[in-house]
């Protein structure tokens, strides 16, 4: 079979419009995920939801986070960094004990991206407060300016660090929401581990997202934020508390 | 009126060269204080990631409060227009100029990473309260050689009152911003009030005074110039005023958080049971920065007395770092009020107070950054004429608008 000239030329037409389209198209499918180029979008709010009720006397989330991302102790409590710590309560009246992790809230209105001077410490669009290790100085303030005492100064030189998490002494850090698990799809390391094998204390996921499972607790359960009279809006909120 | 011989000091005498060494051996334990805490970490300080900020910042803020106050004695020569203390204005003009920057070294060199200090010349966040200051702060020097400028050319002397009307502005919103470092601070009990921007203009009055007092005088002794009751005696009214109005301040913070119920604990603490912090509210900032110096200044028998003027002056240093210790320190040693009603306990001393020690590096740098604002007023009164030839009563013009209460009996 021979190919008239008029087919040759509506093949090729043919042909070059696919070859032309298909990245588009193919563009398309990607939308649907985040690719890491792509920044963070405020539709999305993350946060998480902690009950105290469930929240038992381990530390699975302090030893997850602190692996994953690579945050390791000089044997020096006053200045080793902490991302998140358990703390144990006892209410002066009744005595009722309780115990709980606290990191980092990732306030709508965080004070320690208020106060920073060169605007190192920052919040993204989906909520998420990071400090930019290239931009802080290490004046502290946000240290001072943080209402949970979540922020830790480095002190000391850091070794093997995570590819994820760049440190580095003198500058500030605190928790990231494991924000780059989070751009991959993932959850948190300390709500994995807590899940995994802790008390099930912690739901994380998307505040504005209405049909996912952390709206969905926070619309049907009561909850708080810490300092609620703060007004800052924290992404962590605490049932049971 | 009078006309005034400015003349450089001689700054020949084995004297100045031994004052002058020893503040460089000063200088350079500070660098090295500096440089030993950078290349370790900080944690070969005593600060920890409760108490963030320690002594170096006690010394820093003294400083960079003390220039704006510093800064008085010429405002009120030019924007008030009190003759008498236009010899002074120059002196007060450099002080002003060399507190700030042995702050700013002390400040920058703790730093976590002063490496980067072009970073915070290039990236600017306006809502923090920080980066306004280093616009204050560097602009204050700008505005303060402009001033000193005016000052010391003759032909640019029409413009001394405009150029010190912009330097007394600038200097209340210097203040301003210092004080709402902490006053803009909402998680910590100790801060987060409107009164610490006026309460650090005044301190700054008092402290800055102080400062230009002793300053004055040991200038005048070490040059063997002159210098008469009519100026001292104003002086120490001034600082007398002042004092009480840093008082006066601290009594009103304090009576309005012992007021509200739920500072009732930051208050037993600096009040009553907070260790070193309460030993050095009423000991250090009250007695000995406050009360002592009142009673020095205005006591029958003290108050004409030049010691007795100059130990007043040096008690309201003394006292005014340990006013800044219980602020700064004392307020972060104080727990956050994170769980209201609860006993905490934790790894990271949630619920306790913070443990602090001054370490050796930190005073050396803070003693560094106040020997370096000395080194550069002392080298700078050698170099250029600061200094009348006389501040004699004879050589005074006093504004008769305003007796001094304190006149000498031969005036």
């Amino acid at each position: 079979m021979s190919l008239g000239r008029r087919d040759f030329l509506g093949l090729g037409v043919a042909a070059a419009a696919g070859v032309a389209m298909a990245p588009g198209v193919r563009l398309i499918e990607l939308v649907q995920a985040r690719s890491p180029e792509e920044a963070a979008s405020a539709l999305q709010r993350w946060g998480l939801r902690i009950d105290t009720a469930k929240c038992t006397d381990c530390e699975v989330c302090v030893t997850a986070c602190h692996e994953e991302n690579g945050v390791t102790g000089h044997g020096r409590p006053a200045t080793d960094a902490q991302w998140i710590r358990k703390v144990d309560l006892r209410d002066k009246r009744t005595g009722h004990a309780q115990t709980l992790p606290l990191m980092c809230q990732h306030c709508e209105h965080p004070p320690c991206v208020d106060v920073c001077p060169t605007g190192a410490s920052f919040k993204r669009a989906d909520g998420i407060v990071l400090v930019d290790k290239h931009t802080c100085i290490g004046c502290r303030y946000c240290v001072i300016a943080c209402p949970y005492g979540a922020r830790s100064f480095i002190h000391e030189s850091v070794t093997d660090q995570k590819p994820d998490v760049p440190r580095g002494k003198g500058t500030v850090e605190s928790c990231t929401l494991c924000v780059h698990r989070v751009d991959r799809g993932e959850t948190p390391a300390c709500v994995e581990a807590c899940n995994r094998d802790g008390g099930k204390a912690m739901v994380f996921g998307d505040l504005n997202d209405a049909a996912g499972e952390l709206h969905q607790r926070l619309r049907k359960e009561q909850s708080s934020p810490l300092r609620p009279e703060l007004a800052l809006n924290t992404g962590v909120r605490y049932q049971h508390l | 009126m009078a006309y005034i011989h400015y003349r450089p000091i001689q700054g020949r005498s084995p004297g100045f060269l031994a004052l002058l060494g020893a503040l460089a051996a000063l200088i350079m334990a500070g660098l090295a204080a500096a440089r030993y805490m950078e290349h370790q970490g900080h944690y070969v300080t005593g600060m920890s990631n409760q108490i963030v900020w320690g002594t170096p910042h006690v010394f820093a803020v003294f400083l960079i409060v003390a220039a704006s106050g510093a800064l008085n004695v010429a405002s009120i020569a030019s924007v008030f227009g009190r003759d008498m203390y236009k010899p002074l204005a120059r002196l007060s003009g450099l002080l002003a100029i060399t507190l700030l920057l042995g702050g700013l070294a002390v400040l920058v060199l703790d730093l976590g990473r002063p490496d980067r200090l072009i970073v915070a010349m290039t990236h600017y966040n306006f809502k923090s309260i920080f980066a306004w200051n280093i616009f204050l702060y560097t602009g204050f020097i700008a505005v303060v050689t402009a001033y000193l400028w005016m000052m010391f050319e003759r032909r640019m002397n029409d413009y001394i009152e405009p150029a010190g009307f912009i330097a007394f502005f600038w200097r209340l919103a210097l203040t301003t911003g210092t004080g709402s470092i902490f006053g803009f601070v909402v998680a910590r009990e100790a801060y987060d009030t409107a009164l610490y921007a006026p309460m650090f203009i005044l301190m700054s009055f008092s402290f800055g005074l102080a400062v230009f007092i002793l300053a004055l005088m040991a200038a005048y002794r070490g040059a063997g110039r002159p210098l008469g009751d009519l100026i001292v005696l104003r002086l120490k009214n001034l600082l007398g005023l002042f004092v009480a109005a840093v008082i006066y301040f601290v009594v009103v913070y304090h009576l309005t958080n012992l007021y509200f119920t739920g500072r009732h604990g930051i208050e037993r603490f600096v009040l009553l049971d907070g260790g070193i912090y309460t030993l050095l509210f009423w000991l250090g900032q009250m007695l000995i920065g406050g009360f002592l110096p009142l009673a020095l200044l205005y006591h029958p028998v003290s108050r004409r007395s030049r010691r007795a003027i100059a130990g007043a002056a040096a008690c309201v240093i003394v006292g005014g770092l340990a006013q800044l210790y219980v602020i700064i320190i004392g307020g972060q040693a104080y727990p956050l009020d994170i769980f209201p009603g609860k006993d905490v306990t934790s790894s990271f001393f949630d619920g306790q107070v913070a443990a602090y020690v001054p370490s050796l590096p930190e005073v050396a740098l803070g003693v560094g950054g106040m020997a370096l604002a000395i080194a550069l007023t002392v080298i700078a009164l050698k170099v250029l004429p600061f200094l009348p030839r006389s501040l004699a009563d004879s050589d005074i013009d006093a504004d008769p608008a305003e007796p001094g209460k304190e006149r000498p009996a031969a005036a």
